[in-house]
């Protein structure tokens, strides 16, 4: 993934910090809540919501059972329809054949359509190193683009921004990357979009040059699928001449029948709408209508392995639709960042370690980001067990991680008292014993003062049930 | 009719206080209750954080303990939720009739006893936290609430953000100290606003983490079990300590 995430701290870490911050948790708490009730209501209109999900979920599925032929059949139909498909393992490779088709056309510049895989790539900044500058067109990636930031929330990826501070980002840096910021520019949402719309046209009407990813890929004809509220998606999909799109491999569905259900569970679980404003679709080049050019680069990056998890790859399921981060209280919390990746909240929860793997701090902390209270699955519009994959990760990073040995040794120690009753009883004697002597508050460092820290512990009972049970059946018995 | 009581290591070791209370309420219901002494954890603790072997002989343990028994009631929504949904990922076919015999409380007594007014009396302000394992895995959906109106003299307040997550999560509380403690302390200012005397849960260990919050801030509020409310009656001679 994306190099500016590189040397992230543990989630943990990063959280202790973001949770003291009290404008974010104002900003954020105020976004999720409103999209959460706005997106109970759009899916509580359907009589057969829970139809359409276990249908999204076995589509899915069925797709995925067969993935390369799929793959190889929306191959086919791209080319068919005077497109070029480019197949990329890694990142780099990914990133190396779009800089290469840039160049190719003689380009130093291109807008881009919002997208998670080429955030995923880190695709802005490996443009950069080759002097080609990607505009980001989606008003809150532009936000984040003009903020020197990162993406917090998969749908608002400036969630974590309230339009005071926009206000100051416009005015300071739209005059480098383009066209300034109107004289005067208030921090009203109308002057703030039109500032953005300016801001953008000038773009849209000079770039030769498009790069998009894609919400679904239709396999039985090649069809691209791009769905979006702005309509500065469509923009960047029709004006320019040559137009590159990188796609994940899971993003295939067989038909166009298979991609009714998703047009249904996207927008009510993603921005609460029926329908949402803008759906582009396209099928290679059409002569004199939209890009002459062509390309998709079909995106490996770890989904194969993760393919390869039998409980893992239902990870793959996903839509980015992010209800799970709106519904999550601990994204609420910490907000995007904290999760070190493209990928916030409970799907990148799932979803960050199995693509990059468990051998960074911050990766091998994702999967302990969640109390498993199973919100997140309770709204996944394709059932993805996310409390499941996180416990099946932990089982990962448990056997595999470094610093669990601790862990491990107590764990192991834990166990066996509980798996010998009469220790077990005479453990909880000598802790009732020595009740008066025990402290509510701990300073000692380790698990009991992080513990401690903000609440006070239990007082031990003076005697445990088991002991109770035993005093009372003597009693019952003559 | 006689059920085994599962009481959870949480209860035993820390509020043998609840595990009274299901004995009391579920004799004064004419329940036969038998407390099957191989019994100690299920060994959620050890699942959730990764550590399957471990989980185990502790699964197994749980099964053996009460093999036999066509009612297990336990007075916990998450350890209950535990043998129903992962107990059957373990692969033990020991443990395989378990989760079809296992009950949290309030679902034995609304589902199996077809009671909701089980005769208590408790007159304070309650306010009701619906632990997610109970409400989301198990779907207890009302059950704890109808049991909770029928209850002579208490006030029962609605509380704010009831269905979010009170930061608990096991290890997640010491693994995540920071949020979950944010967590709490959303939960905590929602309970308080309430303006109840009694913050009700189903699970001792949510209330642990809910309990040990509200006493660091000294607040006006205390957590008390379901099952301590549903035993209580005009009569009522055990004092329970304030947990």
């Amino acid at each position: 993934m994306s190099g500016t995430y590189l040397g992230m701290p543990a989630f943990p870490k990063a959280a202790a910090v973001s949770t003291q911050n009290a404008q974010l948790r104002a900003n954020l708490t105020h976004a999720t809540h409103t999209i959460r009730d706005k997106r109970a209501k759009a899916v509580a209109e359907l009589a057969d919501w829970a139809e359409l999900r276990q249908a999204g979920k076995e589509i899915k599925d069925r797709t995925l059972r067969r993935l390369d032929h799929y793959l190889l059949q929306a191959e086919a139909a791209v080319t068919a329809a005077g497109g070029t498909v480019h197949w990329a393992q890694a990142a780099a490779e990914a990133n190396r054949i779009v800089a290469d088709l840039v160049k190719a056309k003689g380009e130093r510049e291109v807008v881009k359509v919002k997208s998670m895989a080429t955030q995923e790539i880190g695709l802005n900044e490996a443009l950069a190193a080759e002097g080609i500058t990607a505009y980001e067109t989606d008003l809150a990636e532009l936000i984040v683009q003009l903020g020197d930031d990162l993406p917090s929330h998969i749908l608002v990826p400036a969630i974590h921004r309230n339009r005071g501070e926009i206000r100051d980002i416009f005015r300071e840096a739209m005059s480098r990357w383009g066209r300034p910021a109107p004289e005067g520019l208030t921090d009203s949402p109308a002057e703030l979009a039109e500032a953005a719309r300016l801001h953008l046209r000038e773009k849209f009407l000079r770039a030769k040059v498009a790069v998009s990813g894609a919400n679904f890929l239709v396999a039985e004809t090649g069809s691209l699928v791009v769905v979006e509220s702005e309509g500065n998606g469509r923009m960047c999909l029709t004006l320019p001449e040559t137009l590159i799109s990188v796609v994940g491999i899971e993003k295939v569905v067989p038909t166009w029948r298979d991609l009714e259900v998703f047009l249904q569970l996207l927008p009510r679980s993603s921005t609460a709408e029926r329908m949402n404003p803008y759906t582009s679709i396209w099928t290679g080049t059409t002569r004199g209508d939209g890009p002459s050019d062509f390309h998709l680069v079909l995106l490996d990056n770890g989904r194969t392995d993760t393919l390869a998890d039998e409980v893992g790859r239902q990870a793959l399921r996903c839509i980015r639709c992010s209800a799970c981060l709106n519904v999550c209280p601990v994204y609420e919390r910490a907000g995007g960042h904290a999760y070190g990746s493209p990928y916030p909240g409970p799907i990148g929860a799932i979803l960050t370690p199995q693509l990059r793997g468990l051998t960074s701090e911050v990766d091998a902390s994702l999967p302990y980001a969640s109390t498993l209270c199973g919100a997140c699955y309770e709204v996944c519009p394709v059932a993805i067990d996310i409390p499941e994959v996180l416990v099946h990760l932990r089982e990962q990073v448990a056997e595999h991680g470094t610093g669990h040995r601790a862990e491990r040794a107590a764990i192991k120690a834990a166990t066996w008292l509980l798996d010998h009753p009469a220790a077990y009883r005479t453990a909880l004697r000598a802790a009732a014993r020595t009740r008066r002597l025990q402290p509510r508050r701990l300073p000692l460092p380790g698990p009991a003062k992080a513990w401690s820290d903000t609440r006070d512990l239990p007082t031990m009972p003076e005697q445990s049930f088991r002991d109770w049970w035993k005093t009372r059946g003597q009693e019952n018995t003559p | 009719m006689r059920v085994a009581l599962f009481v959870t290591c949480v209860n035993d070791a820390l509020y043998p206080g609840t595990g009274r209370a299901v004995v009391r309420l579920l004799e004064r219901l004419g329940v036969e209750v038998d407390f099957p002494e191989a019994q100690t954890c299920c060994g959620q603790p050890q699942f959730n954080t990764g550590y399957r072997a471990e989980t185990l002989p502790l699964a197994r343990r749980t099964a053996a303990a009460f093999a036999g028994y066509d009612y297990v009631v336990t007075p916990s929504g998450s350890c209950a939720a535990m043998i129903h949904d992962n107990y059957p990922k373990l692969g033990l076919p020991e443990a395989e009739s378990l989760p079809g015999r296992v009950y949290e409380l309030t679902e034995f007594l609304v589902d199996v006893l077809g009671v909701t007014d089980v005769g208590a009396y408790y007159p304070h302000t309650v306010t009701y936290h619906p632990s997610c394992h109970g409400l989301r895995m198990l779907g207890l959906g009302d059950r704890p609430l109808r049991l909770l109106r029928a209850v002579k003299g208490l006030d029962l307040v609605e509380l704010p953000g009831a269905e979010e997550c009170c930061g608990f999560g096991g290890t997640f509380a010491v693994k995540n100290p920071a949020v979950s403690a944010a967590m709490a302390a959303d939960k905590v200012r929602n309970a308080l606003a309430t303006g109840a005397e009694v913050l009700c849960g189903a699970d001792n260990s949510c209330l642990m983490h809910l309990g040990g919050t509200l006493r660091r801030q000294d607040a006006p509020l205390r957590t008390v079990h379901l099952a301590e409310i549903l035993a209580s009656t005009e009569h009522s001679t055990e004092k329970e300590p304030l947990v």
